[in-house]
Formats: structure tokens, C-alpha cells, sequence
């Protein structure tokens, strides 16, 4: 007996064709995963279903939860079956939740809304509920405010508030994409849990096919507001048939060519016993200063042609390190060396800066949106001592947008007519003008879908073979810094924890901290593995 | 204004936008033509031609001394256009600099101490400025533009330094920095074009504002003295004779409306074109 | 909390004795002293020398500062020159007109823009939203002076619902005075008013596209529910900050709309004052008038606290 069934199911905003026949069905005690990267429509998929759409919607088809059709539900009733019936947990916790009412607060108000119960008593329920989710209130009394909390526990208050009045159906719209890995384990942990005990219906929606493959039972895959492929989890393992989802399969565990590089045994980086801590400027009346330690007494190099991995959770001091290295913020002991010259934050001589270039994460910020390519990519040149005529830097430009996979004629174009995967190409272009000897990747790849992030992958891969490049390659994600890199250096509150050959390090890891990293983060290949 | 417009649509702006540069046009026309032509000669006193309603001879009419109202009235615009105008520059002059540096310099002492003379000046509100300054200096035109512009300077400073801090924290700053290139070159270069959309809102805004004070100032006897004709003024001299002639009163107000009203309709039209996301908001 | 308030009035503080410098400096480069403009120009200089002395004009300019400081302190506001009567007197019989009048300014405006902007909020985009915000539009643009005369002239001339102008004064009753700051008030909070619900609309509407009111929806809050119970205290942290500026462009306002009802307020006196080169009491009206406006700016970073609990704990 399905719980939910869609039939059918389309919709469009302003005119626009968001999804398309979108049919399928879920069971109680099932989860369901819907996997697609950005604009496959998932996420509006879940709106649907409790019918919180934009301005400017208009859906068409069956939605049918316990013989009801969604569809044709009035506004009035749905308020009653959203909360009650239908759970919802969203990506972003730290925003989720009303900065002024205290997780009590929220947490009993679902009960309030549904049952006719006095305050005292939702909030005393509220508690049980928010232990259950692992917040017991010997730690987190329900009193607390939501800034109180991290993010991982933000976001297990929406889980409390979405199993509140134990639902049929919770449909969880990337519930983890915004935490660490650590983080992340503990909840698909709890949410398995929830399911099993409760009996629930859980709709998971995300990018990640890892996540995926270790917790879901029914899987689809979108793309462009239709369904692509659908089966139990299994087929992920023998037989997916449609030629997109096996490419992002592919993408999804992605190996790169072997490394194919001579690892000099010369030292191209010596970063030597570095500290920063940041201190609270303002003037205190009472107490001390508060002094954060981002990074403690690190030290590390890496040599000329070797592709260094810098691995740590968010808050780690990864950012501090790459801002030190390129010399923009100040350290407080320690030298950093790039061969033979030390970099001091104070005065970094062009001669050194033309050595040493960065990819940064965002491919939205990180280009001036009023410049055009020519200009964006030609900015390092500013380094160079002698005079670049005009057209001499077009054809360098026009070169280099062609070594990086994009037309020699975007050169015109801003940046603002290019998608995320080619924005990264650019940005790696730019890097690239002034042939550095060691280019820092930081989360470079990260914020992008995991079919454009391996072909970014195979490029980064390629250029560093036959430029000769160096790179630290920084990210919070293991699995991409095992295809790429030779070595990495593991980092945890500041501190190099571990660090090795990049196998041997995942194939027995020594400390604590990195055992525990590698055991939750979501590992496709060992879930594949499990399915039978 | 014109490489801000580039790749964009023009059809993209509002009608709001568009009824208020037809106003704005309107008066700086006016304000213009009066510079050459005037229907009358605005210091000609013909008492005999007193309190006359608005006619064919004199579109809105004559006040107490038997002057075209509609001249005065035109006159007048340029003594309101010109003070509000140089007011903003001076904000800009000063608060734009000011901003940027302590932007730049975001988390130091510097940045402190022009956020701490910003909050001072706030709390002198623009008339008790112009108060202070009046009372030092004597009224007058200038004095007026003194005492609008120092309110405009922490007004620049202040949304110049958001904008920037903004920009600051964005990752391209640090592409630039990694180029070699210093804070001065990246204000120049980088910051400044990415907040004058943001500028130019508030230069509409503060002008509306500039027009309203100065009819205020001139209202209270602070502003442009005689024989330059103003708004405030006109308003201030109609005051005692409302029940005779309400004719008196109610033009130069409307005109001032017509101003601040298409200056504040152009400003937010401008904000929805550049921040497209405040307009899917609004609608 | 407490870091909070004590930083807070060290801010207080020093706000007010740089004001006080600003004030006090830039009144003494005037030119020509009272002295000899009280007496006129014919006066004996034996005379003069023996008012300054009078007056304690006689004094170096810093040893001046600090009389008149001090003498604020302890509510000396010093003598003025012109009526030689304290200032202190003269002031406050002026200040219960124009504090009331800017208080009630104030009220006016809050009451009403409040619930226009969450109106035309959860409205937007209808005809509804779109009237009221053409509405605020022009009452922006309209000079408060400008708008009490027309009031003036509909009301007290046409209708003669209202006196023209005057002040019935407080010892008839609360509600005669009331009455007569009744349109001067209208006029005051006409601009604010429109202002403020543009303010509380837009910040509204800001909040209404944040997550936590996706999860109220999706607990089971309607609309309508969910903007009373978790919009509306959200967006009113950017209110409180314009309505706290919003007080000292109606002190400022009050100065100017005394004029159109020939109110006795501190406006009026003000002007005499300086024509009069009665420097003493320009000096403490401006003082008190910064005075206030540091205050509710104080007032209102103390109320962020009480609407915001990441403030009350976080700057512990």
C-alpha cells in the first residue's frame, strides 16, 4: 500500500516548464532518494508536495497522500496536513529556524498548531521530542536560542519539529549538504533511525549519489524536471540504462588518470612553524580578549611538480593557511619560504607573487562582474615588470581560453553569461597567465555538480602534468583530494593532525580524528559494494 | 551612468522610474529656461496687479507685490536644484573618500574613528546644523549648502563603507590582491564601480532630501535671502495671507512635491533595475 | 548584556562631550560678543567691561566651557543675556511644547504606518499594495511646513474645526493643549509616517523570503499565522532603528512647524536667540536638542536587546 503517490505531475512557473510527468510512489518505513544536480527541479519536486510554491504556479496532475489528492486540497485544509501529516527538513539550519523564539518554543509550536494542548504541556513534550534527536536537556535545555547551537545541531531542532506529531511522510530537501562530513554521518544516522522506528515515509533529496547509496531503498534521477531513470537502490549497481545517470554515476566516483608526474625532490614550499591567531579587536570593559587560535604552529612543504592535499572540516584553519601563503594576512611566528624568498605579508615582492596563484571556491565571486574576460584573465599580468602591449595580452588570453576548453572568442564576453563549471575555468585560466610554479586550489571544485566537477578534475589534472605545476589543493571533501594529490597534510582546530602519502593515509589512517573523517564521509564505493 | 547601463535592457526599468524622470525633467527644464526667459521679470513690483488668481495673463496666478508666480516659482527651482546639488557633491566629495579608506582599513582604529564622527554628526539633524552654521556665518544660499552638505557626508560614508565591506569580503578583491595590486588601485579599480549603483541611488535620494531641506532653511528665513526668490520662502511669505489668496501657497508646494516626488520615484526605479532581486520581492 | 550597556552609555558620553565642544567652539568664533551688541554702539566701554564681567564673559574661553558644562550638570543652564532671566526657565517652559508635540509626532506615525506596512506587505504585489505605496510615495514628498498650512487653511480656516494657531497651554487640561499640537502633529507624522511604513513593508517583505518562514509554513502555520508570529517581530529590528532617527528629524520638524501654528516652542526661541546674540541659550536649546537625540538613539540600541536574543547574550 503506497503512503504517497504522484501521478503525473507538472509544473510551471511564469509559463516556464519547471517539471515534467513526474510519477512515482513511496512506502512507509521506505526511503525514497531523488538524486539531480542544480535546476533538475528536485527541490521544487518537494515544494510541490506540500504545496509551497512560488508566486506565479501552476501545477497540474495527482499528488495522493492516504487517499487525499494534495491537488485539490483548499489552502485551509493543507495547513492542517502540513506539520501533521507531511514533515519537512530543510538544507540551510542556519537559517531554518526564527532567531528570536527559543528551539522550545519552535518545537512545541507544531504540536500547538495541531493539537489543542496548553503551552506547558507542548513544551514538555517539545523536550522529550528534542532528546529523542539527540539534544537532551541537561545540554541543550529547550530554552536556548538557535544562534546558541551549531549547525549540525540546528538542524536536528528541524528534525524535531518535522517528526514532532510523528508524520507519515518527511521529505528532507538536502539535509546535509550544508554540514561537515562528521556532522553529516551523525544525521543520516538519526534519520535512518527515525525511519525505522516510526515507520515513516522519508523522501530524501540530494545531489550526493553517496549519501544516497548508503541510506535510500527507491532511487530517481532528474534532470531538466523529468525523470531520467528510476529502480530500487540496486541499479545503481547493475544496470542503470539512461546514458546521464551512468555519466554522473561515473562522476560521482571519480578516479582520475593516473598521475603521471616526476615528483621533484626539491623543495618548491617550506611553510615553517606558522601561528595566527585573530583576537577581538574592540576595547573590553570586563574580561579579556578573547584570542582564537586559527592555526598553531604548522608546518608542512611541498616540492616542485607535487600535488599537495590540505584535508580539514570547516573552521579548521585551512582558509588562515592559504590567506598566509599568499601573503594577505600577517602570521605571528614562523617563516614561509618559496624558493629561497620568505613571504611576508607586508611586503610581498612582485617577483614572488608572479610564483604563486589561487583558485578560490565561489565562481560567482570570485570575478569582477564589470570587467570582461580580457580582462579578468589578463589581471596577473599587472605583475609583470615589462609593458604587455594590447595585442600581444589578447593572444595570450585568446590562447589560454582555448588551453582551458573554452572559445578563443569569449574573450568579449563577461561573466555573467557563463556557467559555474566554465567560471572555473577562467578562474583557472587567470591562474595560469603568468605560468606560477604553485597554484592553490582552494575548495576549488566544491561548489560545483559533480559531473562539471570532474571535468574540471581531469583538467586540473592535465594542466599540472604539462606545466609542471604545484599545487595545494585544499577541501573539506576527501574523495577529491584522493584523486588528485600525491600527498596530504590532515588538519583539525588549527593543527596538521596527520600527514602521508594520500594511499596510505586512506588506507590506514593513524590518528583518531582522520579514522573518524574517512568512516563518515560517504563512500560510494563501499556502498555499492554492500548492494546486492 | 552609461557602463552601468551596458548589457542591461532598458525596457528593464519601471514605469515608476519613468513618471519620475518626466518630473525631474520637467522642473530641471523649467529651472533652465528661466536662466533666459521668464514670462515675467521676477523684481518687477506692480502692486496694482495683486493677489491675482491664476489667468491667462498669469498661469498661477500673482502674489502680494503683484509678481508672476509662475516666474518666481521658476526662479526658485534653480536656487533649490543648485543647493541640493552641490550638497550632494560635497557628501560625495567627502563621504565617498572617507568610506572607502575606512573600508579598506576595515577593523582598525581608522575605521573606528570615522564610524564614531559619523554617529557624532548624526546626531546633529541637518537643520540644527544649519543653525549652528546661520548663527555663525549670518543665512544665506551658501550657508544653506554648507549645512546640507556636512549632513550628507556620514550619509555617503556610511553606505560607501557597507557597499564596500560588501565587495571587500568577495573573492575577486583577493584575485586582486594576489595580481600584486595595492588597496588604492583596488578601490579605484575594483570597489568604486561595483558600489555606484549603490551611490547613485542614494545621490537621488539625498537630492529629494536636499530640496525638502532647503525649502525648509529658506522657509524658516535661513535660506537664500531676498531678492533671490525661493520655494521656502515663497511658502513663508504666503503664510499670512492663506485665506486671501491660498493660490500663494499652493503652487510653489506643488512644484516641490513634483520634485522630490520624481527624484525619490527615479531613485527607487533605479534600485529595483540594478538590484533585480529586490524586484522579484516586490512583485 | 552588561559589556553591552556600559559601552553603550560610554558612547552616550562621549557623543555628548564632543557635541558640547562642537556646539560651544563654533559659537564662540561668532563675531562681535553680546556685550556690546546688548548695549549698543554707543555704549561706554567701562560699561561694557562691567556686563562682561556681569555676564563672566571676562573669562578665558576654556575656564567659559567648563562653567557651562558643569552648570549642565546640575541643571544651571547659566542666565541669558538678553532677559537676564536663568535659561533653564526659559527653556523648559519651551520644551513642554515641542517635546510633547515631536512625542505625539511620533505616536501618530508609529500607529499608523506600522499596520499600513504590514498590510501593504501581506498584499504585495496586489492594487491594494500598489495604492498605498503611491500614497507613501507623495507623503514623502510633501514639506511638513507646507502640509500644515494647507491643513491650517482646510482646517481652521474652511472648516474651523481647529484654531489657526497658538497654544491653549497645559493648565486648562491635557486635552485643550492636545488640541492645539492636535495639527501640528498631523503635519509632523505625515512624512514620517509615510516613511516608516515603507520601511516596515520592505522589511516585511524581506522576511517573509527567509527559510525559518518556509518552516513555518511547513509546520502547519497559514499564511497569515505564521507573518503575525514570526514575520512581524523579525522586521521590526529594522523599524526600531528608523524610528529612533525618525525622533530627531521630528525635533528638528517641530522647530519648523512652530512657525506655520505661532507655537512658543524651542524653535521660536531659538531664532529670537540669535538674533538677539543671546549665545547662552542657542548654546543649551542646541545641547538639549542633540541631548535628546543621543538619548533615543541610546533607548533604542537598549531596546535591540530586548527584541534580540542573539545581542543579549552574545556581547556578554
Amino acid at each position: 500500500m503506497n503512503l504517497i503517490k504522484v501521478n503525473n505531475l507538472n509544473l510551471s512557473i511564469h509559463e516556464k516548464e519547471i517539471l515534467k510527468g513526474l510519477s512515482f510512489e513511496g512506502k512507509a518505513g521506505e526511503i525514497l532518494g531523488i538524486i539531480g544536480e542544480s535546476g533538475s527541479g528536485k527541490s521544487m519536486t518537494a515544494n510541490s508536495i506540500i504545496k509551497l510554491l512560488p508566486f506565479g504556479s501552476s501545477v497540474t496532475g495527482e499528488i495522493i497522500l492516504q487517499n487525499k489528492n494534495l491537488l485539490e486540497t483548499s489552502e485551509e485544509e493543507m495547513c492542517t496536513i502540513r506539520g501533521r501529516d507531511i514533515g519537512f527538513i530543510f538544507q540551510e539550519p542556519m537559517t531554518a529556524l526564527n532567531p528570536l523564539k527559543t528551539i522550545g518554543e519552535q518545537v512545541s509550536e507544531v504540536i500547538r498548531i495541531h493539537k489543542k494542548i496548553n503551552k506547558f504541556d507542548a513544551l514538555n513534550s517539545a523536550a522529550t521530542i528534542l532528546d529523542r534527536v539527540g539534544l537532551p536537556q541537561t545540554d541543550f535545555p529547550s530554552t536556548r536560542y538557535p544562534f546558541e547551537l551549531s549547525g549540525g545541531q540546528r538542524q536536528r531542532v528541524v528534525i524535531a519539529m518535522a517528526i514532532a506529531i510523528k508524520p507519515k511522510l518527511i521529505i528532507a530537501d538536502e539535509p546535509s549538504t550544508a554540514l561537515d562530513v562528521t556532522t553529516q554521518a551523525k544525521l543520516i544516522k538519526l534519520l535512518k533511525k527515525l525511519v525505522i522506528e516510526d515507520n515513516i515515509c522519508l523522501i530524501m533529496i540530494t545531489h550526493d549519489l553517496s549519501v544516497i547509496a548508503e541510506m535510500a531503498d527507491k532511487i530517481i534521477i532528474m534532470r531538466n524536471g523529468e525523470i531520467v531513470e528510476r529502480g530500487k537502490i540496486n541499479i545503481l549497481k547493475n544496470g542503470l540504462k539512461n546514458d546521464y545517470s551512468k555519466n554522473l554515476l561515473k562522476a560521482s566516483n571519480y578516479k582520475s588518470k593516473n598521475l603521471n608526474k616526476k615528483i621533484s625532490n626539491q623543495t618548491l614550499l617550506k611553510v615553517d612553524n606558522i601561528s595566527r591567531h585573530y583576537s577581538d579587536n574592540s576595547f573590553r570593559f570586563f574580561g579579556e580578549k578573547k584570542v582564537f587560535k586559527a592555526v598553531k604552529n604548522v608546518s608542512f612543504s611541498i616540492n616542485y611538480n607535487e600535488n599537495v592535499g590540505l584535508v580539514g572540516e570547516s573552521g579548521c584553519g585551512k582558509s588562515t593557511i592559504t590567506r598566509a601563503i599568499l601573503g594577505l594576512d600577517p602570521i605571528i611566528n614562523g617563516k614561509i619560504i618559496l624558493e629561497g624568498d620568505e613571504i611576508k605579508a607586508s611586503n610581498v615582492s612582485k617577483n614572488i607573487r608572479k610564483k604563486l596563484q589561487v583558485v578560490f571556491q565561489d565562481p560567482y565571486g570570485s570575478f569582477n562582474p564589470r570587467h570582461n574576460v580580457l580582462k579578468l584573465i589578463s589581471e596577473p599580468l599587472y605583475l609583470e615588470q615589462s609593458q604587455i602591449s594590447d595585442y600581444e595580452k589578447l593572444n595570450i588570453v585568446k590562447e589560454l581560453l582555448e588551453r582551458v576548453g573554452l572559445n578563443a572568442e569569449d574573450h568579449k564576453k563577461f561573466i555573467h553569461e557563463f556557467s559555474g563549471g566554465q567560471r572555473q575555468r577562467i578562474a583557472i585560466a587567470r591562474s595560469l597567465i603568468l605560468k606560477p610554479k604553485l597554484i592553490i586550489l582552494d575548495e576549488a571544485v566544491s561548489a560545483l555538480d559533480v559531473s562539471i566537477r570532474a571535468q574540471i578534475l581531469d583538467l586540473l589534472v592535465e594542466l599540472s602534468e604539462s606545466y609542471g605545476l604545484s599545487y595545494l589543493f585544499i577541501s573539506h571533501d576527501l574523495s577529491l583530494v584522493k584523486s588528485i594529490t600525491s600527498r596530504v597534510l590532515v588538519m583539525k582546530s588549527g593543527q596538521i593532525v596527520e600527514s602521508g602519502n594520500t594511499k596510505d593515509i586512506f588506507n590506514s589512517p593513524s590518528h583518531a580524528y582522520t579514522k573518524s573523517l574517512i568512516a563518515s564521509s560517504p563512500n560510494l564505493e563501499s556502498s555499492l559494494r554492500r548492494l546486492t | 551612468m552609461m557602463p552601468l547601463l551596458k548589457n542591461k535592457n532598458l525596457s528593464n526599468l519601471s514605469f515608476s522610474f519613468w513618471v519620475g524622470s518626466i518630473c525631474v525633467l520637467f522642473v530641471f527644464l523649467l529651472a533652465i529656461v528661466s536662466f533666459f526667459w521668464t514670462p515675467y521679470d521676477v523684481t518687477s513690483l506692480e502692486i496694482s496687479n495683486r493677489f491675482k488668481t491664476p489667468s491667462y495673463n498669469h498661469f498661477l496666478g500673482t502674489d502680494h507685490f503683484g509678481r508672476d508666480i509662475l516666474s518666481m516659482i521658476m526662479v526658485g527651482t534653480q536656487t533649490s536644484i543648485a543647493v541640493a546639488m552641490v550638497a550632494v557633491g560635497i557628501g560625495i566629495l567627502f563621504g565617498l573618500p572617507l568610506g572607502l579608506i575606512a573600508a579598506a582599513k576595515r577593523g582598525t582604529f581608522f575605521d573606528d574613528l570615522v564610524m564614531r564622527f559619523n554617529d557624532l554628526i548624526f546626531a546633529f539633524p541637518a537643520l540644527i546644523i544649519a543653525i549652528l552654521i546661520t548663527a555663525v556665518l549670518g543665512p544665506g544660499a551658501f550657508n544653506a549648502i554648507i549645512a546640507i552638505g556636512i549632513f550628507n557626508i556620514p550619509v555617503f560614508a556610511r553606505v560607501a563603507r557597507g557597499a564596500a565591506l560588501t565587495q571587500w569580503s568577495k573573492e575577486y578583491i583577493l584575485a586582486a590582491q594576489v595580481s600584486g595590486k595595492g588597496t588604492i588601485l583596488i578601490s579605484i579599480e575594483h570597489i568604486i564601480p561595483n558600489i555606484l549603483n549603490l551611490l547613485i541611488v542614494q545621490a537621488t535620494i539625498q537630492f529629494s532630501l536636499g530640496i525638502l531641506a532647503e525649502a525648509a532653511l529658506s522657509y524658516v528665513g535661513l535660506g537664500a535671502q531676498p531678492p533671490i526668490p525661493s520655494l521656502g520662502r515663497m511658502l513663508a511669505d504666503s503664510q499670512t495671507m492663506i485665506s486671501i489668496a491660498p493660490h500663494m501657497a499652493i503652487f510653489p508646494g506643488l512644484f516641490i512635491v513634483i520634485t522630490v516626488l520624481g527624484l525619490n520615484l527615479m531613485g527607487d526605479g533605479l534600485r529595483d533595475y540594478f538590484d533585480p532581486k529586490l524586484k522579484v520581492s516586490n512583485s | 548584556m552588561l559589556e553591552y550597556f556600559f559601552r553603550r552609555v560610554v558612547t552616550l558620553f562621549f557623543t555628548l562631550v564632543f557635541a558640547s565642544i562642537i556646539i560651544f567652539v563654533s559659537l564662540e568664533i561668532i563675531p562681535g560678543d553680546p556685550a556690546s551688541y546688548m548695549l549698543g554702539i554707543n555704549a561706554q566701554e567701562d560699561t561694557v567691561i562691567a556686563l562682561k564681567k556681569e555676564l563672566g564673559l571676562d573669562k578665558p574661553k576654556f575656564e567659559r566651557y567648563l562653567i557651562w558644562v558643569k552648570g549642565m550638570l546640575i541643571g544651571d543652564f547659566g542666565v541669558s543675556y538678553t532677559y537676564r532671566s536663568p535659561v533653564i526657565e526659559m527653556v523648559g517652559e519651551r520644551l513642554w511644547v515641542s517635546l510633547p508635540l515631536a512625542i505625539y509626532a511620533l505616536l501618530l506615525s508609529t500607529i499608523i504606518a506600522l499596520p499600513v506596512g504590514i498590510f501593504a506587505a501581506a498584499n504585495r504585489g496586489k492594487i491594494l499594495d500598489f495604492s498605498i505605496m503611491g500614497f507613501t510615495q507623495i507623503g514623502i514628498a510633501i514639506p511638513n511646513f507646507w502640509f500644515a498650512m494647507l491643513l491650517v487653511y482646510l482646517f481652521a480656516i474652511i472648516l474651523r474645526w481647529f484654531s489657526a494657531g497658538g497654544f491653549a497651554g497645559w493648565e486648562d487640561g491635557i486635552i485643550l493643549g492636545l488640541k492645539s499640537l492636535t495639527l501640528p502633529a498631523i503635519a509632523l507624522a505625515l512624512p514620517q509616517a509615510s516613511i516608516l511604513a515603507r520601511v516596515m513593508r520592505s522589511s516585511l517583505i524581506d522576511i517573509l523570503s527567509e527559510d525559518f518562514m518556509k518552516t513555518a509554513r511547513a509546520k502547519g502555520l497559514s499564511f497569515k499565522k505564521a507573518l503575525i508570529s514570526h514575520g512581524i517581530r523579525n522586521a521590526l529590528i529594522p523599524v526600531l532603528t528608523i524610528i529612533g532617527l525618525q525622533f530627531s528629524f521630528l525635533m528638528a520638524g517641530a522647530i519648523i512647524i512652530e512657525n506655520v501654528f505661532f507655537l512658543p516652542g524651542l524653535g521660536r526661541l531659538i531664532f529670537q536667540s540669535i538674533a538677539q546674540r543671546d549665545i547662552i541659550v542657542v548654546e543649551s536649546v542646541i545641547m538639549l536638542l542633540v541631548f535628546s537625540v543621543v538619548l533615543v538613539t541610546f533607548i533604542v540600541d537598549i531596546a535591540y536587546v530586548i527584541v534580540d536574543p542573539r545581542l543579549r547574550s552574545s556581547i556578554l
